[in-house]
């Protein structure tokens, strides 16, 4: 039996959001064993020693820091403008980019270093055969 | 191993030419190049020909159906905004090893309008402005916002950088635009990614430039050492391991990496550089670069820009030609055009713009993905 865009569970917009199996969706990174270097995606090999015989698969924190920003003004027709382009240092290890919302978008109110939580959401975009999309984005901790 | 000398060199005016094809270009600045040392297609062992975006479709010999089909080895190169460059370390490091003489090499592109980059495509569903903005502005907008958070840079200082290096280019003519940009123009024009505005943003032009590179021994056979500038270093790398790597895209660690071995193989370092054409294709790249280059020390771009040290004159002038962001930015002919114009400069042929007594040069390009080339300029 198949099931119909519909009613099929929301996909994953990029490979290491994880959102099938049991549980709440996570992000997925890798530790490595040697160098203890923790990066964002399910790798076997470390990028930054070479390691390939001890990557340990790791679900990444939720809970992080604004390293670094852009507002955006401009962009490809039919992407909402503005909005924050956010890299985020996550707690323990991992760095993402993604938007950060319920933020006004002016440098002026964006903090260096906030503490954000990262949040899983319908991405509000669907592909041509209509399924839907899990996405994550940023919020100020204190407002998560 | 022999020096391997620049003989020959020169680019098109840089413009849009929609009605033009990709060789036809490319073919251009081969002529004016070859004319520049009064040689001919059949004079060349081999052409290394730079293009991005028609990557897969045989520029390389498609310019020799232009100007010649002597049938001697192509090279075709990609390797993003250090492609230009890349054909003509590959040209260098030929006549290096021995295997060639003299050869051409030539860096074309056609751009269109409108943004570059953009993260996504492919599977799913797009992700720009979902996941954050991987478009070419935001990406530099980041890497200036990383150096004001670090060292406190202003929109004002980086602002600067576009009003200098506009002002540069009202002296070139070969440059897109001859116009001056104040500051309050270029911090007033539209913000595309903060703070980047539309005037701090390299312009997306058609183009093409080429040099004819030579062995010393050849070089002095032919009565072409008197213009021959030579090339005391080429280097390229690619991006080491930094953590924030993935998620912004690091374009000093790789420029530091290129500028190390490039200062380690001419014996020279950042003071004995009279000019440089450096990667500026937003405003807030030239500041990183101060640094990554050695021009100041680290946390001083900001000032650098502040006291006119890079201005055509200063102490260090830096993209003297108008730079990306005004002489335009023609992604496989950039790394050879600044190889033109260091060249011009060393030769003391570069008019109302001369850097006055220059003999040291260098030229920078970075693309992301990443590359970065550098090359050290000699008159001797």
């Amino acid at each position: 039996m198949s099931v119909s865009a519909d009613t099929a569970p929301p996909k994953s917009v990029v490979p290491f959001l994880k959102v099938k199996g049991e549980g709440a969706p996570y992000l997925a990174g890798s530790k490595c064993g040697k160098c203890g270097e923790v990066v964002v995606g399910t790798r076997d090999v470390c990028g930054k020693c070479g390691n390939r015989t001890s990557l340990e698969h790791i679900k990444l924190a939720t809970t992080g820091k604004l390293y670094n920003y852009t507002v955006v003004h401009r962009n490809f027709p039919g992407v909402p403008v503005p909005f924050i382009s956010a890299i985020v240092d996550l707690d323990g290890g991992g760095t993402l980019k993604g938007n950060l919302l319920e933020v006004e978008p002016d440098p002026a109110k964006i903090k260096f270093d906030m503490p954000v939580k990262v949040v899983f959401r319908d991405a509000g975009r669907k592909d041509k055969e209509g399924n839907s999309y899990l996405a994550y984005f940023f919020v100020p901790a204190n407002k998560a | 191993m022999t020096d391997v000398y620049v003989v020959g060199t020169d680019m098109i005016k840089f413009g849009r030419f929609p009605e033009r094809s990709v060789p036809e270009l490319g073919a251009q600045a081969a002529l004016m190049a070859l004319d520049d040392c009064g040689l001919t297609i059949q004079d060349m062992q081999a052409l290394y020909s730079g293009n991005l975006f028609e990557a897969s479709g045989g520029v390389g010999q498609r310019i020799l159906r232009e100007i010649g089909q002597t049938g001697i080895p192509v090279v075709n190169t990609a390797n993003a905004c250090a492609t230009g460059a890349t054909a003509f370390r590959e040209g260098w490091m030929a006549i290096k090893a021995g295997v060639y003489d003299i050869v051409l090499c030539v860096g074309s592109e056609q751009m269109g309008t409108g943004l570059l980059g953009g993260a996504g495509g492919g599977k799913g569903i797009p992700t720009e402005g979902l996941l954050g903005s991987g478009t070419m502005p935001s990406v530099f907008a980041h890497v200036g916002l990383e150096h004001t958070r670090k060292y406190g840079t202003t929109f004002e200082q980086f602002a600067k950088v576009s009003v200098k290096n506009h002002h540069h280019s009202t002296l070139n003519a070969k440059a897109m635009y001859q116009k001056e940009t104040p500051l309050e123009e270029v911090m007033g024009a539209e913000m595309i990614s903060y703070p980047n505005t539309k005037l701090m943003c390299s312009v997306n032009v058609d183009g093409s430039a080429a040099a004819v590179l030579c062995s010393e021994k050849k070089a002095k056979e032919l009565g072409l050492m008197k213009r021959a500038v030579k090339v005391r270093a080429s280097a390229l790398s690619s991006d080491p391991y930094t953590s924030r790597n993935i998620a912004m895209m690091d374009f000093n660690a790789v420029t530091r990496l290129a500028a190390k071995t490039a200062y380690e193989m001419a014996g020279l370092g950042p003071n004995d550089l009279d000019l440089i054409e450096l990667h500026d294709c937003f405003a807030t790249a030239e500041l990183v670069h101060y640094e990554n280059l050695g021009l100041c020390k680290d946390g001083e771009a900001g000032r650098m820009i502040d006291s006119g040290e890079t201005q055509l004159g200063g102490r260090i002038p830096v993209n003297v030609s108008g730079g990306l962001l005004s002489k335009g930015h023609p992604l496989g002919a950039t790394g050879i055009a600044n190889i033109y114009e260091v060249t011009t400069h060393l030769r003391g042929e570069a008019g109302s713009r001369q850097v006055d007594g220059a003999r040291i040069g260098l030229t920078h390009v970075v693309g992301a993905g990443s590359a970065c080339a550098v090359h050290i300029l000699e008159k001797v």
